[in-house]
């Protein structure tokens, strides 16, 4: 089956396009990029003026909590919720029960993925047995599998001599090793990030320090070994200066943000619901300071990746005191709205620099096919409604869980359609009925 | 010397609080600060009458939830509530059945069938009362939730410096001891500032909490700084568990560090008042012969506490009277 | 904008020798002071009370006790959200013992009796008295409980759109009985 998108601004950095274009799709993969394209027997779809057309968002950091947690998400709800929030693809993580250390449980996912047919689910594999942090996983049959990383996400790899095996073994397949980069002793039973606002709240903190030294522990190991080592959910700003020094010594080290860190601070654990537990995540809302530093991490390029983290739990878990709440928050329907509102329309950052951060990037790191829209390349799209009026309403989320704090937020950005293998898995009614009324009211 | 009677019909900027819960400090304006105290003398007075009761609070349930272990500030409450005529519900939560898997959700929602008018929480979460505030319609009233705050200790303590003091504006008030895990120091710290006492902390670095002086107060590790010319000095007494946590060496150490000592207290104001919530450690946070001294007076807290609660059970209910002819 | 007339029904002088007049019916009906009490109501009936006692110490020599009563606590009308500004409830001052004493309650204005009412309840959780009596300064009918002055000021009918306003020296700078008419409550 072919289909024509025709009219649409087209932004695919890696093959350096900004402009208007026509994109042929040839059955699940993308014929032809070019202006002006003839039908040729394809379904034409006229693209509505302001929609801009993208190569599929990746979120490599999502847990589906399949198999074990169902109460909380399978497969299924979440790669619903990964399509509506214009992600074609996501990476899942492996703390499931029981967790992904054989090839077995990975056969699992991917078989659940295979039955939804929705995004395209990419499993990471965990590091040791169990995530225990004493024996490394069977790395080779989990990557033979269909893993395309391996992390003990949840907490930092047990030790340093763990983490170097990790990266020798795992660096001679080409997976990254990711990290949930934190100093286990420093962090304590903390509950969030250690300033005023946990001081006020009688909360215990962990500081900024504690996730920058497993991020200098990673850096030096990936130095040592040469394999690549990305940090996932990067959150303080003595993390970001610990990245770069690294960049730039050349050791092959990416990173990660999540939309909540260059959103939100420590205040939301006062403000507007004291002790609301959707404001608590591991690593912890922090202060101004290092929000503010993410973001010019973002718009000078030391970020690699957005990735939302997305950890779904259910309303019961999470209506609790704020000792005994689960760290998380979904993410993935929020990701697109928060990004295009507080980093593209803030001035901070061009939708080509979004497309790197939500695509591009992503795909490189995990060694996944994605981020172009290059000839060849499957039709993962995704199309942006960069101008419509979104409000978050938790209620009508497709995620099983609705734990997220930007509920009632108001915010200017949305996805309009997301095609995956070249099938439109989500289309945006009021998106595309909204940009078409602009049309005609320019007429 | 007491405070004396008030016979001008004095008409207060506000006369009820404006929240329907007490849930910390915080939350409190000066006013409103000022109305509990004044509402607490009041209410003191009643502790002397043959028949130690009024009508205010007839036909109110409160219910006592207490998941910490307390006999004073349980007490004290029970005391209160019965004295206002209220029916009083004591439920003491053992920690088992909270390892048996009933939130305090699953709890508040229980307590809501029987429509209490106050619950009076104390929990070993932060934050715990802002939850229930969430789901019942009851009046709250914190009774301390874990690190947080203890909003009727400060009250109390606050009365009691008040009595003795005349005022609490301009006073310097020296705050010695475990301020990172205390909630009673925190209140007051908040309570404090509030009303324009000069206030210090002192303690070592490793029990400060972050960002103190965001608090508007002077922060020490010198005992002799903190307490030159104290009107008032409240220790707290140094857990055991905090040594196992490396928070600082060894009680010795910490004596010889920030014990309050007799030389030291030649340092403060001749008139000083020395607090302690109690029970002491004797040779930890305060030298034997200081407990048992001049300065450290054997204060009135028991009926303070009682007419300090007396008082936010009333305002807190709707006590207030409204415009109505003789 | 409320439209009030307001008439002065007792100045300072009428005040005065209604005070005297009374003492000396106290006096009377007692048959002296001997076991006799004081206890005035709110803040103005605690400033007649204490005017009757001088009063009473010149006609008779003899020093009468006089205590204050606040009966906030005991008002069957206690209610969440007040309506205008309210006086802070302050501490009872009843410092002697009132069994088998005759207790004369004092009120500035008698209304509808439920002040008086909860002055009663209070005033039993104090001891047993051997009798209360009731003085007023002003009474102004519309009574909604069966109450009764023994001694009165002042009859003054009024409508219950009306308001009674007694101002003292004490408190307010001058001693005057004003009958305010308001067009909106």
């Amino acid at each position: 089956m072919k289909r024509l998108l025709k009219g649409g601004r087209v932004v695919d950095p890696a093959n350096r396009i900004d402009g208007v274009r026509d994109v042929l799709i040839d059955g699940d993969r993308i014929a032809r990029v070019g202006a002006d394209l003839p039908a040729d027997g394809a379904t034409v779809i006229e693209i509505p003026g302001g929609l801009v057309v993208c190569p599929g968002f990746i979120d490599m950091h999502v847990h589906l909590r399949e198999p074990g947690q169902e109460h909380k998400e399978t497969v299924a709800t979440g790669t619903a919720a990964a399509v509506a929030g214009g992600f074609t693809a996501v990476a899942c993580m492996p703390n499931t029960t029981p967790v992904n250390d054989d090839a077995n449980v990975t056969t699992y996912i991917l078989d659940k993925a295979r039955e939804a047919n929705l995004a395209r689910v990419y499993p990471i594999g965990a590091v040791s047995r169990g995530s225990q942090g004493e024996l490394l996983a069977d790395i080779g049959d989990l990557r033979k599998a269909g893993c395309v990383a391996i992390t003990d996400d949840g907490h930092p790899t047990k030790t340093a001599m763990l983490l170097r095996r990790a990266l020798e073994y795992a660096g001679m397949f080409g997976m990254p090793v990711i990290e949930h980069c934190e100093d286990p002793s420093l962090k304590g039973d903390a509950v969030a990030h250690e300033g005023y606002y946990a001081a006020s709240l009688g909360l215990r903190g962990m500081p900024g320090a504690a996730e920058a030294l497993g991020v200098e522990r990673g850096i030096l190991l990936s130095e040592l070994t040469g394999s690549a080592f990305h940090v996932a959910h990067m959150s303080a700003r003595a993390s970001l200066r610990a990245l770069r020094k690294g960049k730039d010594a050349g050791v092959r080290v990416t990173c990660e943000v999540a939309p909540h860190h260059f959103t939100l601070t420590d205040e939301a654990l006062a403000i507007p619901v004291p002790y609301d537990t959707n404001t608590k995540m591991n690593p912890p809302l922090r202060e101004a300071a290092d929000r503010d530093a993410l973001l010019d991490g973002i718009a000078d390029g030391s970020v690699d990746a957005i990735a939302t983290d997305h950890a779904p739990h259910h309303y019961d878990e999470k209506q609790v005191e704020y000792d005994r709440a689960p760290f998380g928050i979904v993410g993935l329907e929020t990701a697109v709205p928060l990004s295009l509102d507080r980093l593209v329309h803030a001035g901070r950052i061009r939708l080509s620099r979004l497309v790197e951060l939500l695509s591009v990037n992503p795909a490189r790191i995990l060694n996944v096919a994605g981020g172009t829209l290059s000839e060849g390349a499957p039709a993962d799209i995704t199309i942006l409604a960069p101008d419509l009026q979104v409000r978050i309403d938790a209620r009508r989320l497709r995620s099983r869980s609705k734990n997220t704090p930007f509920d009632g937020w108001e915010l200017r950005g949305g996805v309009a359609a997301t095609f995956v293998g070249g099938r439109p898995l989500f289309v945006n009614a009021e998106a595309v009925l909204a940009m078409t009324a602009d049309v005609a009211g320019a007429l | 010397m007491s405070a004396t009677v008030h016979d001008v019909d004095r008409q207060t900027a506000i006369t009820s609080l404006r929240s329907k819960d007490l849930l910390g400090i915080s939350d409190l304006i000066p006013e409103e600060i000022t109305l509990v105290l004044d509402t607490a003398d009041a209410m003191k007075e009643i502790a002397s009458r043959p028949i130690k009761k009024v009508p205010a609070l007839r036909g109110k349930t409160v219910v006592n939830l207490f998941f910490e272990p307390s006999t004073r500030t349980r007490t004290s409450f029970e005391i209160a509530e019965k004295r206002l005529s209220a029916d009083t519900l004591n439920i003491a939560i053992a920690t088992s059945s909270v390892v048996k898997g009933e939130t305090l959700a699953d709890t508040a929602l229980n307590l809501e069938a029987m429509r209490p008018d106050m619950i009076v929480l104390r929990h070993s979460s932060s934050g715990a009362c802002h939850l229930l505030s969430r789901i019942c319609r009851s009046a709250i009233i914190n009774a301390g939730d874990g690190m947080h705050e203890h909003p009727t200790q400060a009250l109390l303590d606050a009365y009691t410096i008040r009595e003795r003091k005349q005022r609490l504006r301009g006073l310097k008030v020296a705050i010695v001891g475990d301020l990172l895990h205390s909630r009673v120091l925190r209140s007051n710290i908040l309570l404090l500032t509030k009303m324009g006492a000069d206030v210090w902390v002192c303690g070592p670095p490793t029990l400060m909490p972050a960002d103190i002086r965001r608090f508007g107060v002077t922060a020490t590790s010198s005992v002799d700084a903190a307490v030159k010319d104290a009107d008032v000095i409240m220790l707290l007494r140094i857990q055991l568990e905090r040594m196992e946590g490396a928070f600082f060496p060894s009680l010795r150490e910490y004596f010889n560090v920030f014990g309050m000592t007799e030389a030291r207290l030649t340092l403060a104001r001749p008139d000083v008042m020395i607090m302690h919530p109690g029970p002491m450690n004797r040779g930890v946070e305060i030298a034997s012969e200081v407990a048992d001294g001049p300065y450290s007076v054997i204060l009135d807290q028991v009926a303070n506490g009682v007419a300090v609660r007396m008082a936010v059970l009333y305002l807190l209910a709707g006590g207030a009277e409204h415009e109505e002819a003789a | 904008m409320p439209d009030s007339k307001s008439a002065v029904v007792m100045d300072a002088d009428r005040i005065a020798r209604t005070l005297t007049r009374i003492a000396h019916e106290i006096v009377e009906r007692n048959k002296g002071v001997e076991h006799v009490a004081l206890v005035g109501i709110r803040t103005r009936g605690v400033y007649i009370a204490r005017r009757l006692a001088r009063t009473l110490k010149q006609i008779t020599g003899d020093e009468v006790p006089t205590g204050a009563l606040d009966i906030t606590l005991y008002r069957d009308d206690l209610m969440r959200n007040p309506v205008g500004p309210q006086p802070v409830i302050r501490r009872t001052e009843i410092p002697f013992s009132i069994d088998n004493k005759t207790i004369l309650l004092v009120d500035d204005v008698l209304y509808t009796g439920r002040t008086t009412r909860a002055a009663l309840d209070a005033l039993i959780d104090f001891g047993r008295p051997k009798g209360i009596q009731l003085i007023v300064l002003v009474d102004r009918g519309h009574r909604e409980l069966p109450i009764k002055a023994d001694y009165v000021g002042k009859n003054l009918p009024t409508n219950p759109e009306e308001s009674v306003q007694v101002r003292l020296q004490e408190t307010d700078g001058n001693d005057e009985v004003v009958l305010q008419q308001e067009a909106t409550v």
